[in-house]
């Protein structure tokens, strides 16, 4: 699977399929500062991931306050 | 995973509510999350006319379609602040939302109306940029909902945001602050009423709001807010969140009911010694006010 990921933007390839919790863990990415697209659709952690999926694992997390 | 309201396919789970939604679901949800947050804390009347600060993030074009979709007379206010591409970039998102459902965007700009920009205004200041530039957007945000005759100010603040406030000003102990750290402040004194309807949603759900709701917003972080203080009090909320659901929500929300009381007092006397500033009749304490001096140091007017 294709993995997208921003602030910096990169790209990973992994072997699939996978569960997104799974995948999250090994990105060593907490699961509160992000959400999971995978093919478009926004998924849960327990969704699994294929081999020929494009997952994207957005950041959420907004800084700037003062 | 199913949702907890209709059991279809879920696409999205909270965590520090144990549940998962689908698609509609959660929308519901979280329109109902801000229509408790402004009627618990008595943020916006029927028929009042409100002015949403838009950045072209997620969270401001969120709140200012979930208040639209209520059908409030809601306006956006937009601030070029002259960050490079990321502001060109910022205002293109705020533009193209506005004229998609048909609404107006007040537009200022910093450089152009003001003779200065963040980047030259912090080194000038000697500020970080997030301090110059929220300094910027607080005295613009107000003066431009007094000048438009709007009855309250709306941004998208959401939980992270305040959960990661209330921690900084917990840590320096800084009781005028934290006196000041509610959802609501009043109007009066040269202040517009300041509303933050989406405390009681993360920005995690309000990201996924705006996936959801087809709502495009800039996805990439403003270049000059990397490493700054309030994103690494957000990571330290966030491990916390992830061991134990609910921590952020509990930290903000007990301040609110158990501690604000106590530490408004120390708001309201700072808010006795304000007077208008000299040179733009804003308020201030200090002889003339923060961002009248920032504006003259970056070589820019106010």
């Amino acid at each position: 699977m294709k993995v997208l990921l921003r602030n910096p933007r990169r790209e990973l390839e992994l072997r699939g399929p996978m569960v997104v919790s799974v995948l999250l863990q090994r990105l060593d990415v907490n699961r509160e500062s992000v959400l999971v697209i995978v093919d478009g659709t926004l998924v849960t952690s327990d969704a699994s991931v294929g081999d020929g999926s494009t997952v994207e694992v957005r950041a959420v997390i907004s800084g700037g306050a003062s | 995973m199913k949702c907890r309201s209709c059991r279809a396919p879920a696409v999205i789970d909270v965590y520090r509510h144990n549940a998962a939604f689908c698609h509609p679901c959660f929308l519901r949800h979280c329109r109902e999350q801000v229509e408790r947050a402004i009627k618990s804390f008595d943020m916006i009347h029927p028929g009042e006319r409100v002015l949403v600060a838009v950045s072209g993030g997620k969270d401001s074009l969120a709140l200012w379609d979930i208040l639209l979709q209520a059908e409030m007379s809601a306006d956006g206010l937009y601030v070029g602040l002259g960050i490079g591409d990321y502001s060109s970039e910022s205002r293109r998102y705020a533009r193209a939302f506005a004229e998609l459902r048909g609404a107006k965007l007040v537009e200022i700009d910093l450089p152009t109306d003001f003779g200065y920009d963040i980047p030259t205004g912090s080194s000038a200041a000697k500020r970080a940029p997030c301090s110059a530039c929220g300094l910027s957007k607080r005295h613009l945000f107000n003066q431009a909902a007094l000048d438009g005759g709007y009855d309250v100010l709306a941004t998208g603040h959401n939980l992270d945001d305040e959960a990661a406030v209330l921690f900084g000003n917990v840590l320096r102990w800084d009781l005028p602050y934290l006196g000041r750290q509610f959802p609501v402040l009043p109007s009066g004194d040269g202040f517009a009423r300041k509303v933050k309807p989406l405390v009681r949603l993360s920005e995690r759900e309000t990201a996924a709001y705006c996936v959801l709701q087809g709502i495009d917003y800039i996805v990439e972080e403003c270049p000059m807010s990397a490493g700054n203080r309030h994103l690494r009090y957000k990571e330290a909320l966030n491990d916390i969140e992830a061991r134990s659901p609910g921590s952020k929500a509990a930290f903000y929300f007990g301040f609110l009911e158990r501690l604000a009381p106590l530490v408004t007092p120390a708001a309201e006397e700072e808010r006795e010694g304000l007077h208008p500033c000299p040179r733009c009749g804003s308020p201030t304490v200090s002889e003339v006010c923060a961002f009248c001096k920032l504006a003259a140091r970056a070589g820019g007017h106010s």
